[in-house]
């Protein structure tokens, strides 16, 4: 208060009239946790190499090599020069493989988690506002979607349809949304008769105002957490798919098939499975430190 | 029968009752009769105490009257309209007249909204403001408060008690009201602060020519800004007059209780407590009769029976109890 008296007023009043900007301040914290933005920069590595390479695939043009090339001359030859990460049991390049295959994991990860937490928001805030029998409703659809064991359905879905990528994307997505819902709609069920909550009804706003601008954004701090877990998940999910030779088929590259082909010669060739490894395990790292990273900074109280 | 169109608040025999769940299936076990029948009239620029202990039903009144809540039974008229009979729409436009401030400034306002989107939203909401207009027009109601603009653009929590009552009063005013409802204002903050923040009430009262309803449970702050006080029991109004005639000639036994109990901040000052025995009883089983019987150290046999009706003792001093309608106590 001092402080700002000390001001003089034609400062106060340019200070006043300046658009207040939350995401700037939001940015503003976030970009003060290393770990965070180490993580971020990781993952705009990776959108960024994932958006140029899924050009490439489009144009039909390839660096360093072409992911698909085979050359039985070369096959199982350890990292060098010419081939910064080895080379398959094909002779194929894994660098330019996994490259080629970066936007798989993302895409998948990214789409997955975005379905289920749209529909586990959308559920969980409609049941926690309503309560009573829409509540009831829902939360039964909820413990009906949970009976289901998620990767066995999955297994099974792709089993009747194609297993393609969106598939995938689409079944993960779907099967996915069962957290989300139950943490939003408890943490709605304990704001609503908060008193914040209460000054805005009697303010005249309407229901999607109070979910959407005062319920939402307070409930929305684990579900970020468990959001960032879910793309994680989600990665993970495609690549254990890939194993069973459910998931995206080859040729395509995925960074799950290529750890999969890798496996049979993991004493003979370690670059087959320590690469594809590692950068899943980069990717999933990186999401986690964000999603802490956007949970520090989203939560004002926890940072003065 | 109060006219309605005169008063700015009549309220006549608000009824709210609470299910009571439980059993197999969630079956309604009982009724938690928080509000029994309460009648009052307010007029424009009047401020009326409502005091009585905690669980009597003081807050359900409140948010019966904003309708917050859906009423049992009765009705409420604001300013000529019945609130409980309004449509989504006339009930929003009728929210701009009638505001409220909470007891507990930490949880009455968004964590997660700077407070200039707290203080704009009502601008927002009725389509008052926008943008530069309206950030102009809380840089003066944080001005009003005693606040300073450039406040706007921090979040809640960077303030201290008694200045985020003032943000959550500066929420209220912005609709510009007629009536704002404070609930228990500065119960939740230092006693240090309550003067400011009480004083800051009565200025804007004179500014604006607000009415108040001010539920509270503090006597001491009551008789400070008061101009009429009503005092509850179990869901019920027992006693109303103005704030002198209350508290120098209290007629229902409850409200010379509660009087007997204020402190006296003097070690010599001697006086007669009253204390009551036995706990106030259940409002789900409340007792037959006049409510208060049970603890009343004036009964009758008859007070077991005969529920009281809250009639006229004293030219504008009412109170619910036969034994005092009979026989009024006399001042000194």
């Amino acid at each position: 208060m001092a402080q700002a008296n000390a001001q003089t007023a034609d400062q106060v009043l340019v200070e006043a009239t300046e658009p207040y900007r939350p995401w700037t301040e939001l940015a503003r914290r976030f970009s003060a946790n290393r770990l965070a933005m180490g993580g971020l920069v990781v993952i705009a590595l990776l959108v960024a190499i994932s958006l140029t390479y899924f050009c490439l695939k489009l144009t039909g043009r390839t660096w360093p090599y072409d992911p698909d090339a085979t050359d039985l001359a070369s096959r199982l030859l350890g990292p060098s020069a010419a081939h910064p990460l080895g080379t398959d049991q094909l002779g194929r390049d894994v660098l330019s493989r996994m490259l080629f295959g970066a936007h798989i994991s993302l895409t998948v990860g990214f789409v997955a988690v975005g379905i289920a937490i749209t529909i586990g928001i959308i559920v969980g805030a409609t049941a926690g506002h309503f309560a009573g029998w829409v509540d009831n409703v829902l939360m039964r659809m909820v413990d009906i979607v949970i009976c289901f064991p998620r990767f066995f359905l999955i297994l099974t879905v792709v089993a009747l349809i194609k297993p393609s990528l969106w598939n995938i994307i689409i079944v993960l997505g779907l099967t996915g949304w069962t957290g989300t819902a139950r943490l939003i709609r408890g943490e709605i069920l304990s704001l609503r008769e908060r008193d914040f909550i209460q000054a805005v009804r009697a303010l005249g706003a309407n229901a999607p105002r109070i979910i959407l601008r005062h319920l939402v954004p307070n409930a929305l701090t684990p579900v970020l957490v468990s959001a960032t877990l879910g793309v994680a998940g989600a990665i993970l999910t495609e690549a254990g798919l890939s194993f069973l030779g459910f998931g995206v088929q080859p040729p395509q590259p995925t960074w799950g098939n290529i750890l999969t082909e890798g496996r049979l010669y993991i004493f003979d060739a370690w670059w087959l499975t320590i690469f594809p490894g590692l950068a899943i395990l980069v990717t999933v790292l990186a999401f986690n430190l964000v999603g802490e990273g956007i949970r520090d900074a989203w939560d004002p109280r926890l940072k003065v | 029968m109060p006219d309605t169109n005169q008063e700015l608040l009549v309220v006549e025999d608000l009824i709210k009752h609470f299910p009571l769940k439980g059993g197999f299936m969630g079956r309604t076990v009982g009724w938690v009769q928080a509000v029994n029948g309460v009648s009052f009239t307010m007029s424009e620029g009047e401020t009326l105490g409502l005091v009585g202990e905690s669980g009597c039903g003081k807050t359900t009144t409140a948010r019966l009257i904003l309708r917050l809540i859906e009423p049992t039974g009765g009705s409420v008229h604001f300013d000529g309209h019945s609130v409980f009979d309004l449509g989504k729409e006339e009930l929003r436009a009728l929210r701009r007249q009638m505001q409220i401030i909470f007891q507990d400034p930490y949880s009455s306002l968004n964590p997660r909204m700077t407070v200039g989107s707290i203080v704009g939203e009502p601008l927002e909401i009725h389509g008052l403001a926008e943008g530069r207009a309206k950030e102009e027009q809380v840089a003066t109601l944080l001005e009003k408060v005693g606040l300073a603009p450039e406040h706007m653009r921090r979040y809640p929590h960077e303030f201290s008690g008694g200045q985020r009552q003032r943000i959550g009063i500066a929420r209220a005013l912005a609709l510009e009201p007629k009536f704002i409802i404070c609930d228990e204002p500065v119960s939740a903050l230092d006693v240090s602060i309550r003067a400011q923040v009480l004083n800051l009430l009565g200025d804007l009262q004179a500014d604006l020519g607000l009415a108040y309803l001010l539920i509270s449970h503090d006597l001491s702050v009551v008789e400070h800004i008061a101009d009429r006080v009503a005092v509850m029991y179990l869901g019920l109004i027992v006693e109303m007059a103005s704030v002198e005639d209350l508290y120098a000639n209290p007629q229902h036994p409850y409200t010379e209780a509660l009087l007997s109990a204020v402190p006296i901040p003097d070690p010599a000052a001697k006086r007669e407590r009253i204390f009551l025995s036995g706990d106030v009883p259940s409002p789900i089983t409340p007792p037959s009769g006049c409510f208060f019987h049970p603890r009343c150290p004036v009964r009758i046999p008859e007070c077991e029976h005969t529920v009281p009706e809250l009639t006229e003792i004293f030219p504008g001093h009412q109170a619910a109890c036969i034994v005092r309608q009979a026989e009024p106590k006399t001042p000194g």
